[in-house]
C-alpha cells in the first residue's frame, strides 16, 4: 500500500488514528454504561444524607482521596484486611467517584463502623495520639469550622441533575439537618457509613 | 451481559484483530527490491531508505496478535463467552479463600478445642493472635495493647466490663457502649468542683465523709459507680478508687468527664470476624495481662 496517501494527508492520519484508539473505548468502556453490574444500586443503597454529603466534600476537600483509596480489590490479601471486595454497583451515586490507586494510607472503602466515633474525632484532632507511628497530617480546624447549609441543598440539587435520587424533601431538608454542626460532626458521618452494606466475616 | 453488548464486543474485538493483521502484511514488504533503495523523500541533501520491517519486529508483531487471539479463548474477552479456563477475578479468591481456610482449618479446630487459659499458653497460637491483634485492635488499643487516652489498656489488670475470658469474649463478639452522663448543669459550678474534690481524693482514699459532695455521690454517682466508687463491670462503670484513669486522672480532666460525660464504645466484631478469630483474639487478650506477658511495659 501507498503510504504516502495517509503521511501527506493530516486529516485523513487524524481519522485514522481515531478509528484505531477508539476500539478499545469502544470494547472496554461503552457497554459498562449499559450493563446491571455498573448502573444498578445494590441492596439498601441510598444516596448521603445532608450529614454524608457535607463529609463527603470535606474529604474530598482536604485531600483524603491522594492517600487513602476506596476500592479493595478481590484478592484475600485485601479482603482479609479491609472486608468485602469493593462492587461497582456501591458507587452508583458516587460523583465523582473516590476509588483512588494510591494507598499512603489504608483503604477506607469499609471503614465504617469499624471504629468508634470518638476514634474518628480523636484520631482527625491529631493522628499520634492514638497512632504514634503514623504520618497522616492533622486535621484540627475542622472541630471550629461551621457547615454551610445552603451550600449542602445546592449541592443535592446538582447531584440529582446527574441521576442520584433526592427528593425535593431531602434538598429543602437539608440546612436543617446540618444546622449548628461542626465539620468534624459531617466528617465522621460521612466516614462511619462508608461501605458498611456488604458484610464479610474473616 | 445482553446478547447485543455481548456480540458488540466480540465483532469489535474480531474487527480490531483482522484490521491490524491486514494492516501489517499489507504493508510487509520482503525485502528490498534494490540495494538502498530510498523512498525518494530528499531533505536537505538528507534521503530516507524504504526499507522492510526488521524481521525480529515483524514476528513480535505477529506473535503478539497469536497471544491476543489464545487469551481470547482461554480468558473472558468474548463478550459472554467465559473462555475455556472458566477464569473469573471472583473465583480466583474464591480459590484463594477457600486454600488459606483448608490450610487452617485443623489449626483453628485445635484452638477451639482448648479452653481460653490453657489456649493462652500455647505460643503458636499468640503468635498468630498477636497479628489478628495488630490488624484489628492495634488502631485503637495500641500495638503493645497499652490503650491511649480514652481507649482501655489491655495489658493491666484494670477491667471497665471483666476480664475472666468470657466476659472478654463478649466484649469483643458483642461489643460495649459506654455512657457517663454529663453531670454539669445539675451540680453547678461549686457542686462540680465539690464533686471533682471528691472524685480526686476517692483515688487517693483520703475521702472524707464530711465532703459536701458525698451526699451527692450518694444520690447520682453511685447508682453505676457504686457506693464507695469501685466501679461496676456489669455496666462498664469504671473504678474510681483505683489511680487508674481512661480520660486523664488529674483534677482538669475528672472535672471535665463529670461536666461533660463520657461515651466509650467498642465496636461490634461478630460481623467482622469469624467465631474462631474472636476465641483466639480473647485468648491473647487474656494472656496480655497475665503474668507471663513479656509484652508489658
Amino acid at each position: 500500500m501507498n503510504h504516502d496517501l495517509v503521511e501527506k494527508n493530516i486529516g485523513l492520519m487524524i481519522i485514522f488514528i481515531i478509528i484505531a484508539i477508539s476500539f478499545g473505548a469502544l470494547v472496554e468502556i461503552v457497554p459498562l454504561a449499559f450493563q446491571k453490574e455498573t448502573t444498578e444500586p445494590i441492596k439498601g443503597l441510598k444516596p448521603l444524607n445532608a450529614m454524608q454529603l457535607t463529609g463527603r466534600d470535606i474529604y474530598i476537600r482536604e485531600g483524603c482521596h491522594v492517600c487513602h483509596s476506596q476500592m479493595i480489590r478481590p484478592l484475600r490479601s485485601e479482603t482479609e484486611r479491609y472486608g468485602h471486595y469493593s462492587v461497582a454497583g456501591e458507587s452508583v451515586y458516587e460523583h465523582p467517584f473516590l476509588w483512588g490507586s494510591k494507598r499512603t494510607g489504608p483503604d477506607l472503602a469499609r471503614v465504617g463502623e469499624r471504629y468508634s466515633d470518638e476514634w474518628h474525632r480523636a484520631h482527625l484532632f491529631d493522628p499520634r495520639a492514638v497512632v504514634p507511628e503514623s504520618i497522616m497530617p492533622a486535621y484540627p480546624w475542622l472541630f471550629n469550622n461551621d457547615i454551610d447549609g445552603d451550600m449542602v441543598g445546592r449541592n443535592m440539587a446538582a447531584l440529582r441533575k446527574v441521576g442520584v435520587p433526592y427528593t425535593d424533601a431531602d434538598i429543602a431538608g437539608a440546612a436543617e439537618q446540618v444546622a449548628g454542626k461542626k465539620e468534624i460532626d459531617a466528617m465522621v458521618a460521612y466516614l462511619q457509613q462508608l461501605g458498611t452494606l456488604l458484610k464479610y466475616k474473616r | 451481559m445482553s446478547s447485543f453488548w455481548s456480540m458488540w464486543i466480540v465483532v469489535l474485538t474480531t474487527i480490531s484483530i483482522v484490521l491490524i493483521t491486514w494492516l501489517l502484511f499489507s504493508n510487509r514488504k520482503i525485502k528490498s527490491t534494490k540495494a538502498n533503495q530510498t523512498t525518494g523523500h530528499v531533505y536537505d541533501g538528507i534521503e530516507e531508505y524504504d526499507n522492510p520491517l526488521p524481521s525480529w519486529w515483524f514476528k513480535m508483531f505477529v506473535a503478539s496478535i497469536v497471544f491476543a487471539i489464545g487469551y481470547l479463548i482461554a480468558y473472558p474477552g468474548m463478550g459472554n463467552f467465559p473462555g475455556l479456563l472458566n477464569w473469573t477475578s471472583v473465583g480466583k479468591w474464591e480459590n484463594e479463600v477457600q486454600q488459606a481456610e483448608q490450610a487452617t482449618e485443623s489449626l483453628y479446630q485445635d484452638f477451639m478445642n482448648k479452653d481460653i487459659p490453657a489456649l493462652a499458653q500455647d505460643k503458636k497460637a499468640m503468635r498468630l493472635g498477636k497479628r489478628i491483634f495488630a490488624n484489628n485492635c492495634a488502631i485503637c488499643h495500641g500495638v503493645n495493647a497499652e490503650g491511649s487516652y480514652g481507649f482501655p489498656n489491655l495489658s493491666d489488670h484494670d477491667w471497665l466490663y471483666g476480664g475472666s475470658p468470657e466476659q472478654i469474649r463478649t466484649s469483643i463478639t458483642n461489643g460495649r457502649s459506654g455512657s457517663m452522663p454529663a453531670w454539669g448543669s445539675m451540680l453547678g459550678h461549686d457542686g462540680l468542683a465539690a464533686m471533682t474534690d471528691y472524685v480526686v481524693n476517692l483515688s487517693k482514699a483520703t475521702t472524707a465523709d464530711d465532703n459536701p459532695a458525698a451526699k451527692q455521690f450518694a444520690m447520682m454517682c453511685s447508682a453505676c459507680h457504686g457506693a464507695d466508687g469501685s466501679g461496676n463491670q456489669m455496666m462498664g462503670a469504671a473504678n474510681l478508687r483505683d489511680n487508674i484513669w481512661l480520660y486523664g486522672g488529674d483534677a482538669g480532666r475528672i472535672k471535665q468527664s463529670i461536666a461533660k460525660g463520657r461515651n466509650g464504645q467498642m465496636p461490634a466484631h461478630h460481623d467482622k470476624l469469624s467465631e474462631e478469630k474472636i476465641y483466639l483474639l480473647t485468648a491473647y487478650v487474656y494472656q496480655l495481662s497475665s503474668a507471663e506477658n513479656t509484652n508489658k511495659p
